[in-house]
C-alpha cells in the first residue's frame, strides 16, 4: 500500500531536488519582499509543468501522465518542505480533479491539457465565511436566457488573484445551510462583474476575496450537475484536504529537521539543549505525530487513487491530524529556537505563518474531527 | 481602614482633576508612554499625564520620597491602582526603570546612585535597556562574555549583547559584564551607562510580527565611570537574579496583554455565530471555556499569592509559578483568539481586514516571544522543580 513504485522514487527524488536547488525558503522570503500581487513565481511554475508535475492527476488523453494522487503528494510533501509558493495545488490538483470528476468532454478538452501544460492557473471558490463550511454557500446563481448569472461573495481563495479559471460553488435552489442547491461553474478570471481583491495574508501567497456582480455564464459552464453540486465538491474537498495535508506534512517534518538540527547545534551550558530531556522527549513525541500524521495522509491519497468508499472519512482524519502536527511542530520550532525564532530573519516565522492559513484552509482540525464523528456515524 | 478611605477620597479627586480627557481614547500602540529622551509624545496630554503622575512619584507609588517616590505603603499603593482601574486610566508610564532597575537600586545602590538615578526614572525622563543576553548566552546567562577592564578610572567596555528590547530608543542600559574571566558567576559584574556613550551602537531586529522592538547591540570600547558600578565587583550575578525575580513579578501583575484588548468569547461569538444560544463549533466553545477557567485560575492564584507573601513577609510558593502561568495563558488565548477569528485571524496587511483584525493577528506572533523573554518557560520550569520541589539537578 505504502511502498513507492520506482516511478513515484523517481518522482519524489526529483521534486527534493528541484525544491532544494530552485526554491528554498529563501525564494519565498524574495517573494514575499518583493510584494509579489500573485504570490508565486511564474517561472517555477512554468518549471513544474515541464517536469509533468501538473499532469500528475490527469489523464494521458489530456496530456497527463495520471500517476496519481499518491505521487502528487509525494511532490507536494518536497514543496511543503521549503514553503514553496506555487499554484500545484490550487491547479494541477483541485481543478484538475474538479474537471477530470465532473466535466464534460468538451470541457475537459478546453481545460485539462492546459492545466497539464502549466499554461494556466486555476482556483476553487468555495468559502464565503471566515470558517470553511461549503454548505453554507450563498452566493446566487440565477437562470437568465440560456445561461446563469452569478451575484455574491466569495473569500480566501487560494491563487483566486492569478487564476485564469475558477471553480465557483453557487447556489442555485435551497437555502444556506444545506447541502441540496448547489451548482459548481466554471468562470473564467477576466469574466465581466468579477472584481478581484488581493488579500494578503500572513502566508504572502497568493489569495483574493472575489465579488460577482452579474457575472453571465453560458450553460455549458456548469460542471456536472446543476443543484447537485455538493457532492461533486466535497469530492474534490477531499482531495484538496489530502493533497494539502501531504504539504503540511512536508511542512511538519522541515520544521521538526531544521529544530532538531538546532537542538544538536545550539550549546547552553555546555552542552547541546538537545541532551536536555525536557527538550528530548518534546522532540520524541514531535516525530511521533509526524509519523502517526503522515500514515494517515499516504493513507487517504491511497484511498483516492484506489477509489475506495472511505475516502471521505480518511480525508477528514488526514487533515485533522496534519493541522494538529503542524500546528504543534511550528509552535515548538520558534520556542526552541528561543530568541532567534522570534526574529523575521530566522525561518521559523515563515513556517508559523504558513501553519496557520494551511491549518484553516478546507476546514480546521476541530471542523473535520466534528466531520469525521458525523461519518461515523456519532 | 479610615485612613485608607480617606486616600481612596483624596485619590479620587485628584484624578478628577488632573486626568486629562482627551486621553479616554484608546491608546494605540505608537502612544505607549515608554518617556525619555526620544519619546515623542502623539497627544501632549499623554506627556502632561507623566509630569502630574512623576510630580506626585505616583509612577513608582511605593518607592520612598527622598528618591522621586510615592512614598506609599502597600495598601495606599492598592488603592491608586484600584482607583486608576476604576477611571480606565492609561498608564502614565510604561518603564523598565520602574518594573525592573529601580527596585534593585533602592536594594544595593549607593546612597549617590539612588538619588543619581532614580528620580529620573519616576519623572520618566530617562528610558532603560537591558543588556543581558548575548548570542551565546540566553538560558546560560552567566556564560556571558562582555568584557568590563579595570583602566583605573573607568571600566573599558567590549562585547555585544542581543535581543536587547528597545536599545534604540533607550537613553542608558542596565548591563551584566565580565569583569573576571577565571569564574563564571563569580566573575559578573552589573554597571550602568548611557547609550549615547562612544562606542555603543544598537542596531534593531525585525520580529515575526513585523515591528523591531529588539536589538542587537555592540559595544567598542566604551568607557564607563567606576561609580556606575552597582554593588561590588564581581558581585553582578545576585543582582542579576533579583532583577529577573522584579521583572517576572511585574509580569504577574500586568500579564502581557497585546492585541486590541478583545474578549475571546465576543470574537467567537461574532466569528463562529450561536447555534441554540451556544457558540456554534462545540468543540471551540470547550476549549474556550476551559482557557477561561484556566485564566480565571490565574486570576485568583496572582491574588492568593499576593496576601500569603504579605501575611508570610516572603514571596509564596505560588509566586514562581506565575510568570510560566502568565506565558502559557496569553499564548493560549492568542492561539483561541486567531483560531476563532478564522480567515479573519490570517491577515497581515492591506485591505480585507479591519484594524483590530491586523492588530489580534500580530499579537498573536508576538505573544510567541512570551515563553522565551525575561526567562524561557523550560528554564522556569527548571526553577520550580529544582529550588521549589527540590528535585536534583540531573546536570
Ligand atoms: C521578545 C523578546 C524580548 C527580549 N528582551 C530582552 C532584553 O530586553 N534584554 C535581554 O537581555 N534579553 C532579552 N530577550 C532575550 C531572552 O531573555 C532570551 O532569548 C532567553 O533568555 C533565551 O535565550 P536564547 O534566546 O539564547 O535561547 P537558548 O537559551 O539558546 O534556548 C533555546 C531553547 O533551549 C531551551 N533550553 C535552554 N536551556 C535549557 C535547559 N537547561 N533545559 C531545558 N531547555 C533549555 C530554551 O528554553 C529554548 O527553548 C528577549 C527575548 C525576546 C523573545
Amino acid at each position: 500500500m505504502s511502498g513507492l513504485n520506482e516511478e513515484q522514487v523517481m518522482l519524489r527524488d526529483a521534486a527534493k531536488a528541484w525544491v532544494d536547488d530552485k526554491s528554498p525558503v529563501a525564494a519565498l522570503r524574495r517573494l514575499r519582499d518583493q510584494g509579489s500581487q500573485t504570490g508565486f513565481d511564474p517561472a517555477a511554475w512554468r518549471e513544474m509543468g515541464e517536469m509533468g508535475w501538473t499532469g500528475v492527476v490527469i489523464p494521458e488523453a489530456y496530456g497527463g501522465s495520471e500517476f496519481g494522487y499518491r505521487s502528487l503528494g509525494l511532490i507536494l510533501e518536497e514543496t511543503g518542505r521549503t514553503l514553496t509558493a506555487s499554484p500545484l495545488l490550487s491547479t494541477a490538483l483541485i481543478a484538475a480533479s474538479a474537471l477530470n470528476l465532473g466535466g464534460t468532454a468538451a470541457q475537459k478538452e478546453a481545460w485539462l491539457p492546459k492545466i497539464a501544460a502549466a499554461e494556466i492557473v486555476a482556483g476553487l471558490a468555495v468559502d464565503e465565511h471566515p470558517h470553511h463550511d461549503p454548505a453554507r454557500t450563498a452566493l446566487a446563481a440565477t437562470r437568465e436566457g440560456d445561461g446563469f448569472r452569478l451575484d455574491g461573495a466569495k473569500t480566501f481563495v487560494a491563487e483566486g488573484l492569478a487564476a485564469d479559471l475558477l471553480i465557483v460553488a453557487a447556489r442555485t435552489s435551497g437555502e444556506p445551510g444545506e447541502a441540496s442547491g448547489l451548482t459548481l461553474f466554471l468562470v473564467e478570471g477576466a469574466a465581466d462583474g468579477l472584481v478581484r481583491r488581493r488579500l494578503q495574508l500572513i502566508d504572502s501567497r497568493g489569495a483574493a476575496d472575489l465579488a460577482f456582480t452579474g457575472v453571465r455564464v453560458p450553460a455549458e459552464a456548469v460542471l456536472g450537475e446543476v443543484d447537485r453540486g455538493f457532492d461533486l465538491l466535497e469530492t474534490v474537498l477531499d482531495r484538496a484536504r489530502a493533497g494539502l495535508a501531504a504539504e503540511m506534512i512536508g511542512t511538519a517534518t522541515q520544521a521538526f529537521e531544521t529544530t532538531l538540527d538546532y537542538l544538536k547545534n545550539r550549546t547552553q551550558f555546555g552542552q547541546a539543549i538537545g541532551a536536555f530531556q525536557a527538550l528530548q522527549h518534546r522532540a520524541a513525541k514531535m516525530f511521533t505525530e509526524i509519523e502517526m500524521a503522515r500514515s494517515c495522509v499516504y493513507a487517504a491519497l491511497d484511498a483516492i487513487d484506489a477509489n475506495a468508499n472511505d475516502v471521505r472519512a480518511l480525508a477528514s482524519l488526514a487533515k485533522a491530524k496534519a493541522c494538529d502536527t503542524l500546528h504543534l511542530v511550528s509552535n515548538e520550532m520558534v520556542q526552541m529556537h528561543g530568541g532567534i525564532g522570534m526574529t523575521d530573519a530566522h525561518d521559523a516565522g515563515l513556517y508559523l505563518k504558513r501553519a496557520r492559513v494551511a491549518e484553516a484552509l478546507y476546514g480546521s482540525a476541530s471542523w473535520h474531527r466534528d466531520r469525521y464523528a458525523t461519518l461515523l456515524g456519532f | 481602614m479610615a485612613d485608607l478611605e480617606t486616600f481612596r477620597a483624596e485619590v479620587r479627586d485628584w484624578l478628577a482633576a488632573n486626568y486629562p480627557a482627551s486621553l479616554n481614547a484608546p491608546m494605540s500602540e505608537d502612544e505607549a508612554p515608554w518617556g525619555g529622551r526620544k519619546m515623542v509624545w502623539k497627544n501632549p496630554d499623554a506627556k502632561l499625564w507623566l509630569e502630574r503622575m512623576g510630580a506626585r512619584g505616583w509612577t513608582a507609588p511605593t518607592w520612598p520620597k527622598d528618591y522621586g517616590g510615592g512614598g506609599l505603603s502597600a495598601e495606599e499603593a492598592r488603592v491608586l491602582s484600584q482607583e486608576l482601574a476604576r477611571i480606565h486610566a492609561r498608564p502614565a508610564l510604561m518603564s523598565f526603570g520602574i518594573w525592573m532597575l529601580g527596585p534593585v537600586l533602592l536594594e544595593y545602590a549607593t546612597e549617590d546612585q539612588k538619588r543619581r538615578f532614580l528620580p529620573p526614572i519616576v519623572r520618566g525622563e530617562i528610558r532603560w535597556c537591558q543588556g543581558y543576553s548575548e548570542p551565546g548566552a540566553g538560558s546560560d546567562l552567566a556564560s556571558l562574555q562582555t568584557r568590563a577592564e579595570d583602566r583605573g578610572d573607568h571600566f573599558l567596555i567590549n562585547g555585544q549583547k542581543v535581543w536587547t528590547s528597545y536599545a534604540d530608543q533607550a537613553d542608558w542600559i542596565f548591563c551584566l559584564v565580565r569583569t573576571d574571566t577565571t569564574k563564571k558567576h563569580e566573575g559578573i559584574s552589573f554597571v550602568l551607562f548611557d547609550m549615547t556613550s562612544p562606542g555603543v551602537e544598537a542596531r534593531p531586529i525585525k520580529l515575526i510580527s513585523g515591528s523591531s522592538p529588539f536589538c542587537e547591540t555592540f559595544f567598542d570600547n566604551v568607557k564607563v565611570p567606576k561609580d556606575q558600578l552597582v554593588g561590588k565587583l564581581n558581585g553582578g550575578w545576585e543582582i542579576a537574579k533579583r532583577l529577573l525575580q522584579y521583572e517576572r513579578q511585574n509580569i504577574s501583575a500586568g500579564g502581557f496583554g497585546g492585541g486590541a484588548g478583545l474578549e475571546l468569547e465576543e470574537v467567537a461569538k461574532g466569528y463562529v455565530g450561536l447555534r441554540a444560544g451556544k457558540l456554534a463549533d462545540a468543540d471551540l466553545r470547550a476549549r474556550i471555556a476551559a482557557h477561561k477557567m484556566d485564566a480565571k485560575a490565574f486570576a485568583l492564584t496572582v491574588r492568593r499569592a499576593e496576601t500569603e507573601s504579605k501575611a508570610a513577609k516572603g514571596p509564596s510558593p505560588a509566586v514562581s509559578i506565575i510568570k510560566y502561568a502568565a506565558a502559557s495563558l496569553n499564548q493560549a488565548k492568542h492561539e483561541l483568539m486567531l483560531e476563532a477569528m478564522g480567515t479573519k485571524g490570517l491577515g497581515w496587511d492591506g485591505e480585507g481586514f479591519a484594524p483590530e483584525e491586523i492588530r489580534e493577528t500580530r499579537a498573536w506572533l508576538r505573544s510567541k516571544g512570551n515563553s522565551i523573554e525575561g526567562g524561557t518557560s523550560e528554564v522556569n520550569l527548571n526553577v520550580i522543580a529544582k529550588r521549589v520541589l527540590g528535585l536534583l539537578d540531573h546536570q
